[in-house]
């Protein structure tokens, strides 16, 4: 609880921070619509009266953190969780495909290690291209897969986890073939005088000494599966989601509505990777981890 | 003595040369060794003697370039595949996601042994290295001394004849150390098994074995061999008596015959 405590303090003071930097960068940026209102309604404000009306604007450039909080309360707490504006709904959609993708992409990313490790010519052949998978752009790449498996029939939940899998597989790969070859020489040795197969050596060495990297990888993987499926709700023309939300709310130029969607993605981003850790602490304990 | 007991390691003109980027490296040149049933051989030189490639060549963790090596009159491999040797390693490698009894477990799991059997023995091997109650402990709550008591333990689980402890002492400290000689020698006045013992301190060779190979560097190869006419009942104190200091000293003279003392 100490480094809890710790950390408070510096983390507090940067929020501080942001959120006063943020106050004065929307009175500036929202200024001079706000001036060129007052003109056409031929009213002039005082400056109190100017800084008061670029903090409450319908359509703000950028929103006051006032107003994102209102409109992220409200969508979160006051809407019926079914209902297509209600955050939670939006965000359970979205989180149901990341979840999705980023199960396909562990389960993916761990059996091309297994792979990788255990046979040469895999290790030779497919490090380049998964390597050079991860340099093309998802955008590119997003809406073609949602077309291509729109024409065999596949719509829905499965193409934009996908797109999670297609990201979420990489760190899990790498992570996984470094984790699969971290046992030191003198256990490969032990295991070696033991006569054990690879089978055994692979289940009883090779896989417990992997799992803390498992863990670490999919940390990384989990975040990068959410931006996987915002971003594939972004070419389908979805109709709920987060990105569906940020889509909708760049058309009719609500941009609150963007900040709170956003505000929301960020939220459900910190509780993946949470979870994720706290699994990773528990499995470590129950493996006899030294208590940090 | 060791003409009326079977050969458990029998090596001739065994040579091993690595090959590495900067050439060729000769690290065993013409060995020949026989090491009896029941005997305690330690192996003592300098580093880079070739004393710990010696014993894995034993343990077939390294393949002989030259020359011949037989373990109960099979090849290493052979004796390997039949694990014919328990291996104690210079740290203790017990793995860290299993409790004391789990990593006593492994070979006993490996070999397929009945759940029941491993209790058994598990049992048997701990009380054997002084380690009863800290079955449920993960390695890190343990010394390092008692850590590789458990591996000594893991090493003795599957009743293998043979032992093949490299260095397994080097890195306690000299208390602890003497008191794990101590207890070597008792666990092996009661198994009666073969060990081969690798060190580099010459009052630990002399105290533990009945015969001590000395080892001399570049290329590592055996320059003297000393008969122990010590006792088998060892007390600590033995260590100050004119005997002890005798072989210590023909030990000494052995390791500068084989220059091992230049730089």
């Amino acid at each position: 609880m100490d480094t809890f405590r710790d950390k408070l303090i510096p983390v507090t003071s940067i929020l501080v921070g942001v959120v006063v930097l943020w106050y004065v960068f929307a009175v500036f940026l929202n200024a001079p619509f706000q001036r060129d209102l007052d003109r056409r309604a031929n009213e002039t404000s005082t400056f109190s009266e100017l800084i008061g009306k670029t903090l409450s604007q319908p359509k703000p450039t950028l929103p006051a953190p006032h107003q994102v909080a209102v409109n992220f309360f409200e969508n979160t707490f006051l809407r019926p969780i079914n209902s297509n504006r209600s955050l939670v709904y939006n965000a359970w959609v979205t989180l149901s495909s990341t979840l999705l993708g980023f199960a396909f992409g562990t389960a993916l990313g761990i059996v091309i290690a297994v792979g990788i490790v255990h046979v040469a010519t895999l290790d030779r052949s497919l490090m380049p291209w998964i390597i050079a998978s991860q340099t093309i752009p998802i955008l590119a790449v997003a809406p073609m897969i949602i077309v291509v498996l729109a024409a065999v029939g596949i719509t829905g939940l499965v193409p934009k986890a996908m797109i999670s899998t297609y990201l979420s597989f990489f760190p899990v790969t790498v992570g996984m073939v470094k984790g699969l070859r971290s046992p030191e020489i003198m256990h490969l040795d032990l295991m070696h005088t033991y006569n054990a197969s690879q089978a055994q050596t692979f289940w009883k060495l090779r896989v417990p000494a992997s799992v803390p990297f498992l863990f670490t990888s999919m940390k990384v993987a989990v975040a990068a599966s959410l931006v996987g499926a915002i971003v594939g709700e972004l070419p389908t023309g979805a109709v709920a989601g987060i990105g569906a939300k940020l889509l909708a709310g760049a058309y009719y130029s609500q941009s609150i509505d963007i900040w709170s969607a956003l505000v929301a993605g960020s939220i459900v981003a910190a509780l993946l990777v949470m979870v994720v850790g706290i699994a990773g602490r528990l499995v470590d304990r129950a493996m006899g981890g030294r208590p940090a | 003595m060791t003409g009326i007991s079977p050969a458990v390691v029998s090596a001739s003109k065994l040579g091993l040369t690595f090959q590495t980027n900067d050439g060729p490296v000769q690290a065993l040149s013409n060995v020949d060794l026989t090491i009896g049933k029941g005997e305690f051989v330690s192996f003592i030189g300098p580093s880079g003697c070739g004393k710990t490639t010696l014993l894995r060549v034993i343990a077939d963790l390294e393949k002989p370039t030259s020359g011949a090596i037989s373990i109960n009159g099979m090849t290493a491999e052979q004796a390997r595949e039949k694990r014919a040797y328990g291996y104690v390693f210079q740290a203790a490698a017990l793995f860290p996601w299993r409790t004391i009894e789990r990593n006593v477990a492994l070979p006993l799991e490996i070999m397929g042994l009945s759940r029941a059997e491993q209790a058994e023995r598990i049992k048997r091997t701990l009380d054997l290295v002084n380690l009863s109650g800290f079955e449920k402990k993960y390695p890190w709550q343990l010394s390092g001394g008692m850590q590789q008591r458990a591996s000594i333990a893991r090493a003795l689980a599957f009743d293998a004849d043979l032992l093949l402890m490299d260095e397994p002492f080097g890195a306690l400290d000299e208390i602890v150390r003497d008191h794990l000689n101590e207890q070597l020698l008792e666990l092996w006045g009661r198994t009666n098994k073969t060990i081969c013992f690798v060190t580099h301190s010459i009052p630990e060779a002399v105290y533990l074995s009945t015969r001590i190979v000395v080892m001399s560097p570049r290329p590592g190869r055996v320059s003297d061999v000393i008969e122990s006419t010590l006792p088998k009942e060892r007390p600590l104190g033995i260590r100050e008596t004119p005997e002890f200091l005798a072989i210590a000293a023909r030990v000494r003279d052995g390791l500068r015959a084989g220059h091992s003392y230049d730089d």
